[in-house]
């Protein structure tokens, strides 16, 4: 069970508010992630799992604690916004619960988009960007507006997205709970192979218990604090 | 990839009827400055027109065009031996309103100096100068009037024989220019009764003095022709416009004439200037506020147009930041969507202008000059305009984006 981490978190700690409003959305959390490895993070609502993930994903700052992506520290001496959006997108790639596609854009040019974010030419963009619809079975859609899109396909073409950039690491905050059973495995398995097949870290947020069997590691959280659960099939979670 | 273009075609319906809406308001600021254009050039084509070096005006008056300015017709031959004049001619200028076909005819009646000039330097479109002293006039377009159109003007009638173009006074009414004794005929026109009354008071003068109870000869002049009559005036003509001989110091010639205490002498540049500083001052400076007033309304309904349609945006944006957008691609979004707005607009301002200027009653002069500054102003609008959505953006946390 080793090779290069994609994550490491030390004693992450989120406070939200002061006061008499203070939440301690997560406390002491510590998580290693292999390249490679694919990770499903459970828990109940409110237990602090998107902080979790939006720590990790360097959108907001943790209260305490570190975060190191692929090797990096990144609390390591001033970070600007910009470094910190410019490691992003070079970096980690999101995937939501919602569709989060640009509404503007076609199915193809919101992939694209990122390639050319980080400097590759605007063919070379498009030419991988195609390659990865294609690879997640969406490339006779890649015309189509979002609107134009069903809700499963979307989520593909966010995937797509993630993709795009080959990050180290990819954070899903509860990308099936938007789709039917069959639909919400067919993307858990998506996210295995890619990390199987791509050496990717991927984090998932999911409620959905059924398709815990895909996972290589299972988390729980709880309250803000996050645990190792024990594997899916032994585990008696009813729902 | 260009988002700007994207994000335009995307929502294409709105933004063309924003657009057109703004390009609009472009076309009235272009518009106001073409009126302005227009009626500085308008107050000037007279002056202009008739080729004057020298005006030679009624004592400590501002010219024919500013004020009333009478002359006896006679300083034209004083004017002319003045060392450095080529060449004087009378002036006569002013304006009439009558019925003509049953509606009311505003023109101004300006006088050639006939034989020497003939109207052959004015802006004709149609027709020819005139040929005879007597009956014929040159018209403006604006008028209404078709060449071969005869016009009654007190008791004769005139045959419209050319047509100009923008040929206005400084108040927008056309100018029809007949020769000058034409020209004073209709000016001083007075019906027979009042000419019947006039020679009866005469004689009843007359034959009150001793001079002419003696002689009967005067009581009998005093009935006749006022023009036979040595004592009496001719009619006045408005001034005397003189043209320098080749070499000769406009300001020299002044001088020498500044010793008569019956006129007033200006130089063309002076009477420009009289006319600018004088009749069309205020217009012109009432139309430059109101100028100023558009472009700002325009600037600031352009300011939230864009920052509406960055509203719209914010959750695209949030969501750009969170997959790392920089700062510049959100900026470049905005600012581009701005300046192709403030560009298209701008064109379609200058179509409709193009258009729609021409049907409007006094001119309206669009020169390329003003149209590069709006053009400027448009380019400084847009970027001002954008400034308050890439404020707006550049607030949005990426994780607006979820949720
Ligand atoms: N911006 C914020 N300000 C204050 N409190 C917050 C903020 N964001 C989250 N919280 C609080 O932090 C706690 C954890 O929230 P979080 O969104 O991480 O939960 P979650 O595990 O993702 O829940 P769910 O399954 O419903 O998505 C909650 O009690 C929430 O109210
Ligand atoms: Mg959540």
């Amino acid at each position: 069970m080793d090779g290069p981490l994609a994550l490491e978190t030390n004693g992450l700690t989120k406070v939200y508010g002061s006061g008499h409003t203070e939440v301690v959305a997560m406390r002491d959390a510590t998580m290693r992630v292999r390249r490679g490895e694919v990770v499903a993070l459970l828990g109940p609502s409110g237990a602090g799992k998107s902080t979790f993930l939006l720590c990790v994903g360097l959108i907001n700052p943790p209260t305490r604690g570190r975060v190191s992506i692929g090797g990096r520290l990144m609390q390591d001496g001033p970070r600007s916004l910009g470094d910190l959006r410019r490691f992003r997108r070079e970096n980690i790639g999101f995937v939501f619960q919602k569709s989060n596609l640009i509404p503007f854009l076609n199915a193809v040019d919101n992939v694209q988009i990122v390639g050319e974010l980080i400097g590759r030419p605007a063919s070379q963009a498009r030419r991988r960007a195609m390659e990865l619809l294609d690879e997640l079975g969406v490339g006779p859609r890649a015309r189509n507006m979002p609107t134009q899109l069903s809700g499963g396909e979307q989520q593909r073409v966010t995937i797509a997205r993630a993709l795009a950039n080959q990050p180290s690491l990819i954070l899903a905050d509860e990308p099936t709970a938007a789709l039917d059973g069959v639909r919400g495995r067919q993307v858990m398995e998506l996210f295995r192979n890619v990390a199987h097949d791509r050496g990717t870290g991927v984090i998932v947020v999911t409620h959905d218990h059924r398709a815990l069997d895909v996972f290589d590691t299972v988390y729980e959280m709880e309250d803000g604090s996050l645990r190792p659960a024990s594997r899916p099939e032994t585990s008696a979670v009813g729902e | 990839m260009n988002l700007a273009v994207r994000d335009i075609r995307h929502s294409l319906g709105r933004f063309t009827l924003t657009t057109i809406g703004v390009g609009m308001l472009l076309m009235v600021v272009m518009g106001m400055g073409g009126i302005y254009r227009g009626l500085v050039d308008d107050a000037l084509v007279v002056t202009r027109g008739v080729g004057a070096d020298l005006w030679v005006v009624q004592h400590d008056t501002r010219g024919p065009f500013a004020e009333v300015s009478r002359l006896p017709r006679s300083l034209v031959d004083r004017v002319a031996t003045v060392p450095g004049v080529q060449e004087a001619r009378e002036f006569v200028f002013h304006t009439i309103q009558r019925e003509h076909r049953g509606k009311p005819l505003r023109m101004g009646i300006l006088g050639l100096g006939w034989p020497i000039d003939k109207g052959q330097g004015l802006p004709l479109i149609a027709g020819r100068p005139l040929a005879q002293n007597h009956f014929e006039m040159i018209a403006d377009e604006s008028l209404g009037l078709a060449i071969g159109e005869k016009i009654s003007l007190g008791k004769e009638t005139y045959t419209v024989v050319g047509i100009t173009r923008w040929l206005v006074t400084s108040g927008g009414d056309g100018i029809a220019c007949f020769t000058s004794r034409d020209a004073q005929a209709i000016q001083f026109d007075e019906p027979g009764e009042s000419v019947r009354l006039e020679r009866q008071a005469r004689r009843g003068r007359a034959g009150e003095i001793d001079f002419g109870r003696t002689q009967p000869s005067v009581l009998e002049r005093a009935s006749s022709v006022s023009g036979n009559i040595a004592a009496l005036p001719g009619p006045a003509i408005s001034a005397v416009i003189a043209r320098l001989a080749p070499g000769a110091d406009a300001n020299e010639v002044q001088t020498l004439m500044g010793g008569w205490s019956d006129v007033t002498t200006y130089t063309q540049a002076q009477q420009e200037e009289l006319l600018l500083k004088g009749s069309v001052d205020r217009a012109r400076r009432q139309i430059l506020l109101f100028r100023v007033l558009l472009t700002v309304i325009s600037a600031v309904i352009m300011a939230l147009i864009i920052y509406t349609l960055t509203l719209d945006k914010l959750h695209p944006i949030a969501l750009l930041k969170l997959i790392g957008a920089p700062n510049r691609t959100i900026v470049g979004l905005i600012l581009q969507q701005s300046l192709i707005m403030g560009v298209l607009a701008f064109g379609v301002g200058y179509i409709i202008g193009l258009r729609l200027f021409p049907m409007f009653p006094r001119r309206v002069l669009v020169t390329n000059d003003d149209l590069i500054r709006v053009a400027g102003i448009v380019v400084v609008i847009s970027v001002f305009a954008s400034l308050l959505g890439i404020w707006k953006a550049m607030r949005v946390a990426p994780n607006e984006a979820i949720g």
